[in-house]
């Protein structure tokens, strides 16, 4: 089979010969003209077959010739000039860069076009009084880079970026350097005249640096240690920021008065390796969002039908302004913003953004469909029973769950160990301090201030850190991919698992096709086979695909019924595919609510191709590994057709709850927590997204990381699904290495800690003493961590499953 | 002695400007996208004119297909 020359896929139906070239379809052709015309070739040389199929629907974009809604989306605009961001998630290899930001070659009235890949958006300037933004769209979209425009970009601008943390471990650093250096003839205790004069110099030069690193880049430690004071917690920032504070009043007192060189050295430093801890942990996939609601997947606007006496005007209107009672039209591909009574046409709604089913639903005129699907096939007339926010699907948000910060109860293993630490530092501080004041009460203040500098638990609080940083990558590297450090401290807790069925344990990208009824001779396949590659229809894609046959005839005449069926004649064999209605075939109850495509031929109906979803490969394996740790669930939010199934692959007596609404899966989760349950909840489409937020981890399943997933902890790719025992079995080793860790420290503290309450920390030994103490930390905590990686490295490959998979697809075809 | 000043003021001066071009640098977003400018300078400037060329990588291309 040929591959497409544009977009690398295979050239099943309607496949084009095009300049000696094979295509998929005209699109790619399309595009593959446009560059070429344009001296734009070279794009097939960065990479084999770099495009995208488009997908072209005239009236689509019609929408961005509203004034109103082109200044919400444009970034920048003045004297005919405007810029514009948008988000192309088709965007995957080097060729999709070049051809982006070579736009202008295409449409002189691009200025500039600026590709930034990982985070798959194009920046373009153009002159708008000659291109409309409405044009540049669909200039976009003809290229196979359609960008992504969705109710979400109409809300205000993003907040620009904080880097706050890395300008501070810049100065921090520098100022480190410099004191360090300024700091040298003290460490050496040098009585060299030359030197010594310069001595006060140094010493204030010190002091000076140390300022922006106390009141700027350690502003953070006290505001916390200050919040955590003020709600009665003594968190870990509150023994840093007491450290960090003695360190530098007493440093000063030293300074000031000429009796020391003071501890501004390891005060920086301190400040220094704090903040590097706090840069390290956090990890963020620039093209992976967290926060995404329904927003996000919604349009802008819609096409209204608007009534004025006998005419009927389309009219695009925003969806906010859609109104009970108000008429729309829901074009193909489209997305409906709101819930709707269907009253013309033939709708096959796509509902997989919302439950994880990407069968369509068929429904007829006065049934009623919900916010979320997407029609695939000829146009529908709807008329609107609920506006957007009110909707079955969008009211979930209104839930207090998406408004709330949660999880402020949530305490980290750094802030619960601190918490003791903390006390009993403040207890050997003034024990010792009691001792030196009846033994010599002029150092009874050195001690006092020395323990508390030496006890500042650096090493403590680098150790969560640096272990959750390294963790967080080594999760990312198997396609796990985690909003912060956080959630793997609370995925280490979890003793209840929650799954959901449709797209989650089952693959929404593989189907199993059964075939039921009287064999079908063998002649036949050629013609069957023919047929279904006429048609573009998923159905008929996928079981084309799943027959394989190489062969195909010519067929005498083909006649497609969109959202029925086909019907064509072979040499005086006339032969329909099609559904139960279509070829007249009796249902029974059983079935009803299964994907089928009946064949008949010559008047005989031999019998129905049966689809059904596939459990992923190795989910049994999953759940009897997480059986003994873990409670298991699902909530589902289809019937209970596959119960008996789901019983044999789950451990014996798991809770199993069918016909759940989204707003069921949130409150049920609600209720477990309530028993004192911490839950991870894992599900993949919009209605779970309530029970997603609720729960103390959600995990999102996605078949591709790239394309939008709602509000969660976690993107988990959905071939590492399996895997899922590993990556929480990771997270308890990782909370197990930061005990370690705590240990260590706590030794290095003790050492300290033994010199201070003596009388005799020198400046030099707190220099040695507090870097060695958070190198070796952050050495033993890589190190540890990146030897657990070996958990999620042992991979069993079930070879087996494969075969036997194999097997039964050539025993349906024999049939 | 005066050399002395002299030496730490343009060490610092130098440490200084070293920061503030730290900063600036941070500020201008450079360091946000770290993986497209690695492409972008590979790209052959402008387009390649010379056709023959070009048909001729083609005809490569499509036989490795």
């Amino acid at each position: 089979m040929d591959k497409c020359f544009h977009c690398g896929d295979p050239c099943l139906s309607g496949s084009v010969k095009h300049r000696d070239k094979s295509f998929c379809c005209q699109g790619c052709a399309t595009v593959f003209d446009i560059l070429h015309d344009n001296d734009l070739s070279y794009y097939y040389e960065l990479q084999d077959a770099p495009g995208t199929s488009p997908k072209i629907s005239e009236q689509k974009y019609a929408y961005l010739d509203q004034q109103e809604i082109i200044d919400k989306l444009v970034e920048f605009t003045e004297d005919g000039v405007q810029v514009v961001s948008f988000v192309i998630p088709s965007m995957h290899c080097s060729s999709c860069i070049w051809v982006l930001e070579h736009l202008h070659k295409l449409e002189p009235n691009v200025r500039k076009a600026f590709v930034n890949f990982p985070k798959k958006s194009v920046r373009i300037t153009y002159d708008s009084n000659s291109l409309s933004l409405r044009e540049l769209v669909e200039l976009l979209t003809r290229l196979g880079y359609e960008p992504n425009i969705s109710l979400d970009d109409m809300d205000a601008k993003k907040a620009s970026v904080d880097r706050s943390l890395v300008y501070k471990l810049g100065i921090a650093g520098f100022a480190f350097g410099n004191i360090m250096s300024l700091s040298l003839p003290d460490y050496f205790d040098l009585h060299d005249f030359w030197l010594s004069q310069f001595r006060p110099l140094f010493r204030y030069l010190m002091f000076c640096f140390s300022l922006p690193v106390v009141f700027y880049s350690a502003s953070d430690y006290f505001i916390n240690a200050y919040k955590g004071l003020r709600s009665k917690v003594l968190n870990i920032d509150f023994p840093l920021a007491l450290g960090i504070a003695v360190l530098f009043i007493r440093s000063t007192y030293e300074v000031f008065l000429d009796s020391g060189s003071g501890f501004f050295d390891s005060l920086t430093g301190l400040v220094f390796f704090l903040l590097l801890g706090k840069f390290f942990q956090q990890k963020t996939y620039a093209f992976l969002s967290f926060e995404r609601d329904y927003k996000s997947y919604f349009p802008i606007a819609v096409t209204l039908l608007r009534r004025t006496g006998e005419q009927v005007e389309e009219e695009q209107v925003p969806v906010y302004q859609l109104q009970k009672g108000d008429r729309i039209l829901l074009r193909n591909e489209e997305l409906l913003p709101a819930d709707a009574v269907l009253i013309k046409g033939d709708a096959h709604i796509d509902y997989s953004f919302v439950t994880g089913e990407s069968q369509p639903v068929h429904k007829h005129s006065g049934d009623k469909l919900f916010a979320g699907g997407r029609q695939q096939g000829s146009v529908l007339e709807l008329e609107i029973t609920k506006p957007v926010e009110q909707s079955y699907l969008t009211q979930l948000w209104s839930d207090e769950v998406f408004s709330k910060r949660r999880q402020t109860n949530f305490r980290t293993i750094t802030d619960s160990i601190s918490q003791r630490f903390t006390i009993a530092i403040l207890l050997i501080a003034v024990l010792s301090t009691t001792f030196w004041l009846f033994y010599d009460a002029s150092k009874a203040l050195q001690v006092f201030t020395a323990v508390l500098i030496i006890a500042c638990p650096c090493a403590i609080a680098l150790s969560a850190p640096f272990t959750l940083g390294n963790l967080l990558r080594i999760y990312g590297k198997h396609e796990m991919y985690l909003k912060d450090a956080e959630v793997i401290e609370r995925m280490a807790k979890v003793d209840t698992i929650v799954f959901d069925k449709t797209g989650t344990i089952t693959s929404n990208k593989e189907t199993k096709i059964s075939y039921h009824g009287q064999p079908i001779p063998k002649e036949l396949f050629p013609i069957i086979v023919s047929v279904l590659r006429g048609s573009n229809h998923p159905l008929s894609r996928g079981l084309y695909a799943h027959l394989n046959l190489e062969e195909t005839i010519a067929l005498d005449s083909f006649i497609e019924h969109t959202g029925k069926g086909m019907e064509a004649t072979y040499q005086g064999t006339i032969i329909k595919i099609g559904s139960a209605s279509f070829v007249g075939a009796a249902t029974t109850e059983k079935e009803v609510n299964k994907t089928r495509v009946f064949i008949k031929v010559n008047g005989t109906i031999y019998g129905r191709y049966v689809f059904q979803n596939v459990y992923r490969k190795g989910v049994e394996r999953l759940f009897e590994a997480l059986a003994p740790n873990q409670e298991l669930m699902v909530l589902s939010g289809d019937n209970d057709g596959e119960k008996k199934y789901l019983q044999t692959i789950f451990p014996k007596g798991t809770q199993m709850y069918f016909n759940q609404t989204p707003t069921n899966k949130l409150d049920f989760i609600k209720q477990l927590q309530a028993d004192g349950k911490s839950v991870m909840m894992v599900g993949d489409g919009l209605n779970d997204a309530g029970a997603l937020a609720q729960s103390d981890v959600g995990i999102v399943v996605s078949e591709n990381v790239n394309v939008f997933s709602p509000a969660c902890d976690g993107i988990l790719a959905a071939s590492q699904l399996v895997q899922l025992d590993k990556f929480i079995a990771l997270s308890t080793r990782g909370i197990q290495i930061i005990k370690w860790s705590f240990i260590f420290s706590l030794f290095y503290n003790i050492i300290g800690t033994s010199f201070a309450v003596t009388g005799n920390l020198l400046p030099v030994v707190a220099a040695i003493l507090m870097p060695l103490s958070s190198i070796s930390i952050v050495a033993f905590t890589t190190f540890a961590s990146r030897l657990s990686e070996k958990i999620l490295n042992k991979e069993e490959k079930s070879k087996h499953d494969k075969s036997h998979r194999l097997e039964h697809a050539t025993d349906i075809i024999l049939q | 002695m005066n050399i002395m000043f002299l030496l730490l003021g343009v060490s610092l001066l130098v440490a200084l400007i070293f920061l503030i071009i730290f900063i600036a640098t941070v500020r201008s977003g450079q360091y946000d996208d770290m993986y497209t400018p690695s492409v972008r300078m590979l790209f052959e400037d402008g387009t390649p004119s010379d056709k023959n060329a070009t048909e001729n990588n083609k005809s490569k291309t499509t036989k490795n297909n």
